[in-house]
C-alpha cells in the first residue's frame, strides 16, 4: 500500500511543479493595449489628420501601434518612442507641437490675447461703475457750489407747489 | 446747461497710444501669418516648370544608389529622375509597383534615368516586405520627417509620381497610380536628354 501512495504523491508533486512552470512561461500580453494606447493617443498619423492614433482604424495606424508595442517590448520609454516618431515622420505627428521656433506663437499668443482682453474688459466695466459728475454726492438741502442758484430755486419752488 | 456737459478738462484715462499701436501691430502680424498659411494651403503642389527644391533621400539597406546609403537630388543633374511616393499600406501603390519596376528595368541600362522610391508614413518591416513582394530593385528609402513629401505636395496622398528633367526642373506630376508600363514610358521619353 505504501508504494501506490508514493507514486500518487510524486505524481501530484510533478503535476504541481510542471503546472506552475507552464503558468510562469505562459506568454504575458505585454505590453498591454492600454500601455500602447497611452502613447498612441498623443500621436497623430499624417494620413488621417485629426484622428488620434489610438482610435484610428487605417492600416497605416495599425502598423504604427504595432511599432509602439514593439518598442515598448524593447524597453523604450514614452519619450524615446515619441522622439523616434518625430524623427521618422516629423513633428506634426505630435498632439502637442514642440516648444520651438514659430510654434512658440501657439503657446504665447493666446494667453497674451487673454490678458489684453481681460484688461480691456476691466477698464470698460470700471468706466461703467463711475458715477456721473452731475449726480455725484447729491445733497438736497445744501446748495451746490458754483451751481445755477436761480435754476435750483425755481425747481424747488415748483416742487413745493406740487406738494 | 453746464450740468449736462461732461467736464472737458478731465484728463482722459485709457490705454496709452503706444500700447494700442503695439496691439494693432501684433494683430496685423497674426493676420498676415494666417493669410500666408492659407495661401500656402491653396497651392499645395509644386509647380510644373519650376526647379524642384533639393532634398536628400536616406536609402534602405539593400536599396542603395551606386553603393551610397543616401542620394541627393542635385547630384543627379544630367539624368531624368522619377520620384515615386508610395507606402506598403496603400493598395493602389501595389497595383502600379510592377509597372514601375518594369519601366526601371527598361531604362536602367542606359543610365539616363534614375528611379527613387520615397516610402511615405510607413514602417520599415512592412515597407521591405512590400519591396520584396514586388521584386523592386531601384533605390528606395523612408521619407524621414515627411520632409520630401511635404516639399512635393502638402496634401500628399499616395501614390504620387514626380518627374524631374536633366536640368532639375519638374516636368511631370501623376497623382494616383499608373495604369500601365506604357503610361510611364510615355511620360519619361520626352524628358530624355
Amino acid at each position: 500500500m505504501k508504494r501506490p501512495l508514493w507514486i500518487i504523491l510524486l505524481t501530484l508533486l510533478f503535476t504541481a511543479l510542471t503546472g506552475s512552470v507552464a503558468l510562469a512561461q505562459e506568454p504575458q500580453p505585454t505590453p498591454s493595449d492600454d500601455a500602447v494606447n497611452a502613447i498612441a493617443k498623443e500621436l497623430f498619423c499624417p494620413v488621417c489628420e485629426n484622428t488620434p492614433l489610438d482610435v484610428c482604424p487605417t492600416e497605416a495606424c495599425k502598423q504604427w501601434r504595432a511599432l509602439i508595442r514593439q518598442q515598448l517590448a524593447e524597453g523604450k520609454t514614452k519619450d524615446e518612442i515619441q522622439r523616434y516618431f518625430v524623427v521618422q515622420y516629423g513633428a506634426r505627428v505630435l498632439s502637442e507641437p514642440p516648444r520651438e521656433g514659430l510654434n512658440w506663437l501657439i503657446y504665447v499668443v493666446p494667453p497674451v490675447l487673454f490678458v489684453i482682453g481681460a484688461g480691456i474688459l476691466f477698464s470698460v466695466f470700471r468706466s461703467w461703475k463711475k458715477p456721473l459728475p452731475e449726480i455725484a454726492q447729491p445733497e438736497a438741502d445744501t446748495p451746490q457750489p458754483g451751481g445755477d442758484d436761480n435754476y435750483i430755486k425755481s425747481l424747488e419752488a415748483e416742487l413745493r407747489k406740487r406738494d | 446747461m453746464t450740468e449736462n456737459t461732461p467736464n472737458a478738462e478731465t484728463p482722459k484715462k485709457g490705454v496709452p497710444t503706444w500700447v494700442q499701436v503695439v496691439i494693432w501691430i501684433v494683430l496685423l502680424s497674426l493676420l498676415g501669418l494666417v493669410g500666408l498659411g492659407l495661401r500656402r494651403a491653396q497651392q499645395p503642389v509644386v509647380a510644373i516648370g519650376s526647379p524642384l527644391q533639393d532634398f536628400t533621400l536616406t536609402l534602405f539597406k539593400g536599396y542603395e544608389y551606386q553603393g551610397a546609403d543616401s542620394v541627393k537630388l542635385s547630384d543627379l543633374r544630367g539624368k531624368v529622375v522619377v520620384i515615386n511616393v508610395w507606402a506598403s499600406w496603400c493598395k493602389p501603390c501595389e497595383a502600379e509597383a510592377p509597372f514601375l519596376q518594369e519601366a526601371w528595368e527598361y531604362y536602367e541600362p542606359s543610365g539616363q534615368v534614375v528611379f527613387l522610391g520615397v516610402d511615405y508614413v510607413d514602417t520599415e518591416p512592412e515597407a521591405r516586405a512590400s519591396l520584396e513582394k514586388f521584386n523592386i530593385t531601384y533605390p528606395n528609402g523612408p521619407d524621414l520627417g515627411t520632409r520630401i513629401s511635404q516639399l512635393l505636395n502638402r496634401n500628399m496622398g499616395v501614390p504620387e509620381t514626380y518627374m524631374v528633367d536633366a536640368d532639375g526642373v519638374l516636368r511631370y506630376i501623376k497623382i494616383g497610380p499608373f495604369a500601365s508600363t506604357g503610361e510611364i514610358l510615355t511620360a519619361i521619353n520626352p524628358l530624355l536628354p
